[in-house]
C-alpha cells in the first residue's frame, strides 16, 4: 500500500531526471538568494548598530546566511545525483547515498521554514532593543567629548532627519533629558542655575528639542525652543500646530522600517521553502523509481515511484522499532533464527510423560 | 593622392569583416549606454530644476540621447553591411547607400564629441543659472502662502540638508534677505519695529539662518540665531567656529556635483566615440577594398583599401565648390568681366 504511487516509463524517468537537474540548479540560485538576503539584513542592522542596545538580534541574519550556504551545497549535490540518475550504472554509485540525502534535505527544509518564522518573531525583540538603545542614545546625545559616545549626536540627528521622527515615543522625550552639554552652559547666569536647581538630579532641562526634529514641510521657520510656551512666539499654539516638528517617535519609525524588510524577506524565504519541498518530492520519486527498476532488472521497463512504501502509520512504526532496538544489540531476541529452535519430536515428549505419571 | 592606403589580401579582408561585425555589436551596446547616460543626466538635472533659472544645460543630455539612438541605427547597418560585404552577389546592393551613410554617420559621431566638449564648456552657463535660481529660492523662502512659491521653503531646506550647504555663495546670503514671513512677526514689539526701520526697504533682516543650515556633525547644539554676536552664546566665537553650520554655498556645491557627474559621463562617451570611430574607419576600408574586387574574375586577389580617394584638402574643396558657387556667384562673374575689360586694353 504505497503512498501516492506513480508509474514511470523509461522516457518519463529520463525526463524527470533532466527536469530535476535543472530545478536543482535553480535551487542553488535560490540558496544564493537566501545568502544575499542574510547579508542584506546584516548590513541593515549594522547600519543602526549604535541605536540597538545589544547584538541579540544578529541570530536572524546569521541563520539566513548559514541556511543559504547549506542550501547551495545540498542542491549542488542533488543536481549531480539527478544528472547521473539517467544512467542506471551511474545510479548505482549514488544508491546508498540517496536515501540519507533525502532524509537530511527533508529536515533541512524545516530549517528554512524556521528561518522564515524567525523573521516574524523578531518584531517584539526588536521593539525592546530599540527602546533601550534609543533611550541611551538620547541620554548620551550631549557627550560629544566622551570617547565611544562622541558620534551619537551625529547618529541621532541623521536618524531624525532621515526617518522624519523625533525622540523615542515623541518629541516630549527630549524634555526629560539634558541634551545640551555643560560645556556650553553659562553656569554663572541665574537662569541656568534656576533650571539646574529646579529638579532633583541637577540636570538642565528645558522644553526645547534639537534642530533635527524640525519638520521641513512646515510653512513657518522652525520653533525648537520653548515649544510648549505659546506666548513666547507670535501667532503660535503648540496644541494645534501639527507641522512644526516631526510628530512620530523614532522607535516606531525604525520598527516599521525593519518590519517591512522582515516581511518581504520572510515571504521570499517561505516561497524558497515551498520550492525546495517540491524539488525534494521529485527527487524521492526518482529515487524510488530507480530502485524499483534495479529490483526488476530490465533497464527499459516501467517502474513505480512513491513517497512512502507503506502507509504513514506502518512506516512510523517501523522506524520507531528501529530506534527502539538500536540500544538492544546484545539482548536475546526470541525471533532470532540463529538461536536453537526445539524440533517437533522434542515438543511432543512432555505431554506423554505427564500422562504416564498419572 | 589617396589618403591612408592599405593593402588587403583576401584573408585580411575576411578577418576585417569578422572583426567589424564584433565591433559593431560592441558599438551598439555602447550606443545604448550613451542613451542611458543621457537619460540619467536629464533626470538628475530635472530633480533640481526648481533652483535653476533656465534649461540651457539640458542640451547636453538631449544631444547624448539623440547620439545614442543614432548610433544604434548606424551600428545596425554596419553589421548588416559587413555581413554582406564578403558575398560578391549581395554587396553591390549597398553601393548607392554607402556614401550618404558615411556622411550621416560622421555627422552623428562628431556630435558625440561635441556633447563632451559642451559638457565642459557649459559650466559657466550652469553656474549663472544656479546663481539666479538660488537667489530667487532664498528670496521666496518665506512665501509659503503664495501659490506657485509655496514649495520654495521645502525645496531649499531639503537641498541644504542633502547637499550640506547653506545659502547661495555662503550663509551670509540669509542675512540680506527677509526669510521670516510677516505672518509670524509681532509688529507691536519694539524689537521688530526697530529692525524694520533700520533698512531702506523695510525688511526684517536678522543675522540668523534657517535650521536646514545646521551641521549634524557639530559637537554642540546648533546655533542659528545671532550668528555674528559672540556674546549672545556662551563659549562661542563665530570666526573660529567651523562645524556649527555648513560653510559651503549651495551654488558651489551643486556645480561641483554636476561637473563631477558630467566628467564621468564625458569620459565614458569619449571611449564610445573611439569605438564608433573605429567602426566607421573599418567599414570604409572594407567598402573600398571590396569595391576593387567587384567585376574581377578572381575574388581572392589582393586589393587596396583607402579612407579618401583624394587628399583631405581636395575632398573638402570638392564639397565646398558648389556651396561657394551659390554664395558667391558675383565674384566669378566679376573676374570674367575683369578679364574681358583687360583684353581690349591690351
Amino acid at each position: 500500500m504505497a503512498v501516492l504511487k506513480v508509474t514511470f516509463t523509461k522516457a518519463e524517468r529520463d525526463k524527470l531526471a533532466h527536469v530535476l537537474w535543472v530545478l536543482n540548479w535553480i535551487s542553488v540560485v535560490s540558496g544564493v538568494i537566501l545568502f544575499g538576503l542574510g547579508v542584506f539584513l546584516k548590513v541593515e542592522i549594522q547600519k543602526r548598530q549604535e541605536l540597538m542596545s545589544n547584538h541579540e538580534i544578529d541570530y536572524v541574519p546569521h541563520m539566513l546566511l548559514t541556511t543559504g550556504i547549506v542550501a547551495c551545497c545540498i542542491n549542488f549535490l542533488g543536481g549531480k545525483i539527478c544528472y547521473d540518475c539517467v544512467d542506471t550504472t551511474k545510479f548505482l554509485r549514488w544508491k546508498l547515498v540517496m536515501l540519507p540525502y533525502i532524509v537530511c534535505t527533508f529536515f533541512f527544509t524545516f530549517c528554512i521554514l524556521v528561518g522564515a518564522l524567525m523573521c516574524y518573531t523578531m518584531h517584539n525583540k526588536l521593539d525592546e532593543l530599540l527602546y533601550i538603545g534609543l533611550r541611551n542614545a538620547m541620554r548620551y546625545y550631549k557627550d560629544t567629548d566622551t570617547p565611544g559616545r562622541c558620534y551619537l549626536k551625529g547618529t541621532v540627528d541623521m536618524l531624525q532627519i532621515h526617518f522624519q521622527c523625533c525622540g523615542n515615543a515623541g518629541y516630549r522625550d527630549w524634555f526629560h533629558i539634558q541634551w545640551i552639554s555643560n560645556r556650553y552652559l553659562n553656569m554663572s547666569s541665574s537662569e541656568v542655575m534656576d533650571r539646574v536647581r529646579s529638579n532633583v538630579d541637577g540636570k538642565y532641562l528645558m522644553d526645547g528639542v534639537p534642530f533635527s526634529c524640525c519638520n521641513t514641510y512646515s510653512p513657518r521657520p522652525c520653533i525648537q525652543h520653548q515649544v510648549t510656551n505659546n506666548s513666547a512666539h507670535f501667532n503660535y499654539d503648540h496644541q494645534t500646530d501639527q507641522r512644526n516638528l516631526w510628530k512620530g517617535g523614532c522607535r516606531q519609525a525604525l520598527l516599521d522600517h525593519y518590519t517591512s524588510i522582515m516581511q518581504s524577506i520572510s515571504l521570499i524565504v517561505f516561497l524558497i521553502w515551498l520550492f525546495e519541498l517540491l524539488v525534494l518530492t521529485g527527487v524521492r520519486y526518482l529515487q524510488t523509481a530507480m530502485e524499483n527498476l534495479l529490483r526488476q532488472g530490465d533497464p527499459d521497463s516501467e517502474s513505480d515511484g512513491w513517497i512512502l512504501e507503506n502507509s504513514l502509520a506502518e512506516t512510523a512504526r517501523y522506524n520507531f522499532n528501529i530506534i527502539k532496538n538500536l540500544g538492544k544489540c546484545y539482548q536475546v531476541d526470541d525471533d532470532d533464527p540463529n538461536i536453537n529452535i526445539p524440533t517437533i519430536a522434542q515438543q511432543e515428549v512432555p505431554p506423554r510423560q505427564i500422562l504416564l505419571e498419572k | 593622392m589617396v589618403l591612408m592606403k592599405m593593402k588587403f589580401p583576401a584573408e585580411k579582408r575576411v578577418r576585417l569583416a569578422q572583426g567589424l561585425w564584433l565591433l559593431s555589436w560592441t558599438a551598439t551596446m555602447a550606443g545604448a549606454l550613451t542613451f542611458c547616460l543621457g537619460c540619467l543626466l536629464k533626470t538628475e538635472l530635472r530633480r533640481r530644476a526648481e533652483v535653476m533659472d533656465n534649461t540651457e544645460i539640458h542640451c547636453v543630455p538631449h544631444t547624448l540621447m539623440v547620439v545614442g539612438i543614432a548610433s544604434l541605427g548606424i551600428n545596425y547597418f554596419a553589421g548588416r553591411i559587413c555581413q554582406d560585404a564578403l558575398d560578391p552577389g549581395r554587396f553591390p546592393r549597398w553601393k548607392g547607400f554607402l556614401n550618404p551613410y558615411f556622411k550621416v554617420s560622421l555627422f552623428f559621431t562628431s556630435l558625440m564629441l561635441l556633447a563632451v566638449i559642451m559638457s565642459y564648456a557649459m559650466k559657466g552657463s550652469l553656474e549663472a543659472s544656479l546663481k539666479i535660481g538660488l537667489k530667487n529660492g532664498i528670496r521666496f523662502y518665506k512665501d509659503t502662502d503664495t501659490p506657485g512659491r509655496c514649495f520654495q521653503k521645502q525645496t531649499i531646506d531639503r537641498l541644504q540638508m542633502e547637499f550640506q550647504c547653506c545659502g547661495n555663495t555662503d550663509f551670509r546670503d540669509w542675512f540680506e534677505v527677509q526669510w521670516i514671513s510677516n505672518r509670524y512677526l509681532d509688529f507691536s514689539t519694539k524689537e521688530v519695529k526697530d529692525r524694520i526701520k533700520s533698512n531702506v526697504d523695510g525688511r526684517y533682516l536678522v543675522d540668523s539662518v534657517p535650521f536646514s543650515c545646521c551641521n549634524p556633525s557639530s559637537p554642540r547644539p546648533c546655533i542659528q540665531d545671532q550668528l555674528t554676536n559672540n556674546s549672545a552664546h556662551y563659549n562661542y566665537e563665530h570666526q573660529t567656529e567651523e562645524l556649527n553650520i555648513f560653510v559651503h554655498g549651495c551654488r558651489e556645491t551643486l556645480v561641483k556635483y554636476y561637473m563631477g557627474l558630467m566628467n564621468t559621463i564625458g569620459a565614458v562617451v569619449l571611449s564610445v566615440f573611439l569605438v564608433q570611430g573605429s567602426v566607421l574607419v573599418s567599414l570604409r576600408y572594407l567598402q573600398t577594398s571590396m569595391e576593387a574586387v567587384a567585376g574581377q574574375e578572381n575574388a581572392e586577389i589582393e586589393t587596396e583599401g583607402y579612407l579618401l580617394e583624394k587628399s583631405v584638402k581636395e575632398t573638402v574643396m570638392e564639397y565646398l565648390d558648389p556651396v561657394l558657387k551659390i554664395i558667391m556667384p558675383n565674384q566669378v562673374a566679376s573676374s570674367d568681366e575683369g578679364a574681358e575689360a583687360g583684353n581690349p586694353a591690351s
